[in-house]
């Protein structure tokens, strides 16, 4: 049974549909990536995974170690292991990064049936993550993501995903906006994290990325559907060609059916 | 709905004045005598405020007029344990009961050398010449019926005096009691801060309930800081819901001094608290901040009013407000930048967040301004709770609930921090964590 398992996902917002039959299985130790154009759903797709609810699932199911994570609250989908890194992370003034952190890692663990983590082994436990990402002592302190730069909110993603420790983890465009400092940072991070239990939906709009996280499996996703999957130089495809060439036989076939 | 206010209803305070006034001690200046009169004749013309009334339009003070409140309090139903967590360690304190000072509950065992703390009683005797050239000279009875009824009816209260150079390191803490027993009681605390030139002092002031019942409480408290004195003062309005408070606050700033009130709300049924400051002397800076949390049928109604008389004065307001339930809270914010009164920087702002379908809260700023080269701003927001906030807080694994507790709390936290003393920030974070559900995981994330 893989990890994940989506099948026929159709999803909507606003009465629009953005997700059109989306089938994909991802297996534990496994890195996908999903490319696609602007448009084309990705991050509805990572978006109805975290479990937001103005996306609207029409059709389909998605199974998570067998079950049905539709029913699932974000925040219990979080609690069974699912991490998503946003692509545009929310500042909460007010609200301290690392209390936060702990209260999240604790709502997890308690989960789990796992102790809580006191406040000094807390604080052991961050700091080693927080070398992981090389995060700077004082964004720990600062309330969550506010004032920070775009590198330093994308880092921030990389390192709740670090300390939350997921099964899953969905990485919306975490790239997009980086320099190369910031974003071999990131793909640093997510390769440490890389493990036999462990698997990642990478999402992306610029082939870069993979140059840095190299995934097993690349899947293109056109107009809610995934229209093609490969290896890791399907991605290298992808740059030399764009995306046209994918998208022409769609067209073609969206007019049969229609 | 308007309120309909019959003769009787002001008759009630009127027709007792003479029996009080000729109860009240033989000593103290005639000139505060002749004020009382003064004002209880204002008040038998100005009579209780109706919705009418631009300045009470939305706050309905009919239930107050209506009931047949009492001016003979008891004082002994209060006891040490029963308002032992308004203590703070190791400050001095007094403790007013029913508006009238109780030295057995009082700890004045601390104090230092020079600075006079005492009740208004005791002042009036000791200290005429300190108390007469300020008393009831700053909050004017003109126009306010509540501020009208205290000056004619004021029992006790306390007084603080600050010498000049005088830096005064620990807050001072006023806990004064409301402890109904019965029938409805009225009282009328009066409060007197004279910080001299270039003295520093903290005044903590802290409304709160013992026992059940209905009863007013319309304090006034007048705060002068002289040239270059520094004033923090916090007001802590924790009544029980069955409390009426009409409280104002008048700040006189003189030249180069610097004062911050934090009033903090969260008690009382029917709250108004109405803060006048007046910068007086240049380079004055005043800083007004609140927070209020209603709930039930709660409301609250802070009336702000800062005149800018001097040039090169500074004045920030920050009021932000927690509607849940029923609860109503009116904003009201006048800044008056008189003729002359250059390079003025008035900053203002209200945010409202709105937990519950069914809270109302009205904001209205007002600016008026006579001077040419001043900034002024002002600010006001109604909201509800970030979605997008609340789904991130949710994909970490916190659960719905803890999550919105979690953003109510980070709304307040500016006003939290801005607190200076570490036992009444306490006790407003306590507070918070109580009130909010999931609040022990709100303790755990902040």
């Amino acid at each position: 049974m893989s990890l994940l398992e989506i099948k026929n996902l159709h999803a909507q917002v606003e009465e629009q549909e953005i997700l059109k039959g989306v089938d994909l299985a991802v297996n534990q130790g496994e890195i996908h990536a999903i490319m696609g154009p602007n448009g084309s759903g990705k991050s509805t797709l990572a978006q109805v995974l975290a479990g937001k609810e103005e996306y609207e699932v029409t059709e389909g199911e998605i199974l998570y170690k067998g079950q049905d994570l539709l029913e699932m609250a974000p925040e219990e989908r979080a609690r069974e292991g699912i991490f998503m890194a946003f692509q545009y992370p929310v500042e909460i003034p007010g609200v301290s990064n690392v209390y936060f952190l702990k209260a999240a890692l604790n709502a997890i663990r308690t989960h789990r049936g796992l102790e809580e983590m006191d406040a000094m082994d807390f604080l052991v436990y961050v700091r080693e993550k927080m070398k992981v990402v090389k995060m700077d002592e004082a964004l720990l302190n600062r309330p969550v993501n506010e004032g920070f730069s775009g590198g330093e909110k994308k880092r921030n993603e990389i390192f709740h995903m670090s300390v939350l420790d997921p099964v899953l983890a969905v990485l919306d465009e975490t790239d997009s906006g980086l320099d190369i400092d910031a974003l071999k940072i990131v793909a640093d991070g997510v390769n440490s994290l890389r493990s036999e239990e462990r698997a990642f939906l990478v999402i992306t709009h610029y082939q870069r990325l993979l140059n840095y996280i190299v995934p097993d499996v690349v899947h293109v996703l056109i107009d809610g559907r995934i229209v093609r999957t490969g290896g890791k130089d399907l991605a290298l495809e992808l740059e030399d060609k764009g995306y046209a060439w994918l998208e022409e036989p769609l067209g073609a076939a969206e007019t049969v059916s229609t | 709905m308007t309120t309909t206010m019959t003769a009787s209803d002001t008759d009630r305070f009127v027709g007792v004045f003479d029996t009080f006034e000729q109860a009240l001690p033989a000593s103290g200046p005639e000139s505060l005598r002749r004020q009382r009169r003064q004002a209880i004749e204002r008040f038998s013309h100005l009579g209780f405020p109706t919705l009418r009334q631009e300045e009470w339009r939305f706050t309905n003070v009919g239930p107050i007029a209506r009931t047949p409140f009492s001016l003979d309090v008891a004082v002994d139903g209060v006891t040490g344990s029963s308002i032992q967590a308004f203590s703070y360690e190791g400050t001095v304190q007094l403790t007013l009961v029913n508006g009238r000072f109780v030295p057995q509950l009082s700890d004045l065992d601390s104090l230092p050398e020079g600075i006079v703390v005492c009740s208004l009683g005791e002042a009036l005797e000791k200290h005429p010449e300190k108390v007469e050239p300020h008393l009831g000279r700053l909050a004017s009875f003109e126009n306010h019926p509540f501020v009208a009824l205290n000056t004619a009816f004021y029992g006790d209260g306390v007084f603080i005096w600050v010498p000049r150079n005088q830096v005064v390191e620990e807050p001072i803490n006023l806990v004064l009691v409301g402890n109904p027993s019965g029938d409805p009681i009225a009282f009328f605390p009066r409060n007197l801060i004279v910080s001299g030139q270039s003295s520093q002092v903290t005044v903590v002031e802290q409304y709160v309930t013992v026992g059940e019942g209905a009863y007013l409480t319309a304090p006034v408290t007048e705060i002068i800081a002289e040239d270059n004195a520094v004033v923090d003062h916090y007001k802590l309005q924790r009544e029980s819901t069955q409390a009426f408070h009409m409280a104002t606050f008048q700040l006189q700033l003189g030249r180069d001094s610097n004062v911050s009130s934090h009033s903090i709300s969260w008690g009382g049924g029917l709250v108004r608290n109405d803060v006048n400051a007046v910068l007086d002397g240049q380079g004055g800076e005043a800083t007004l901040n609140g927070l209020y949390m209603v709930e039930g049928t709660q409301l609250v109604d802070n009336h702000m009013r800062v005149d800018h008389v001097a040039a090169n004065c500074d004045s920030h307001e920050l009021y932000k407000g927690i509607l849940e339930g029923k609860g109503r809270s009116v904003f009201n914010g006048r800044i008056y930048v008189h003729p002359g009164a250059q390079k003025t920087d008035a900053k203002q702002t209200n945010r409202n967040l709105l937990i519950s379908p069914d809270a109302l809260c009205n904001s209205n700023p007002q600016l008026e301004i006579f001077a040419d080269d001043v900034k002024c701003t002002h600010g006001s927001t109604v909201g509800q709770l970030d979605e997008t906030a609340i789904f991130y807080l949710r994909s970490r694994g916190i659960g719905e609930e803890a999550a919105r507790s979690l953003l109510t709390y980070a709304f307040a936290a500016d006003i939290v921090e801005r607190i200076k003393v570490g036992a009444v920030r306490r006790d407003l974070e306590e507070f918070l964590f109580r009130r909010l559900p999931k609040g022990d995981i709100v303790r755990q994330a902040v």
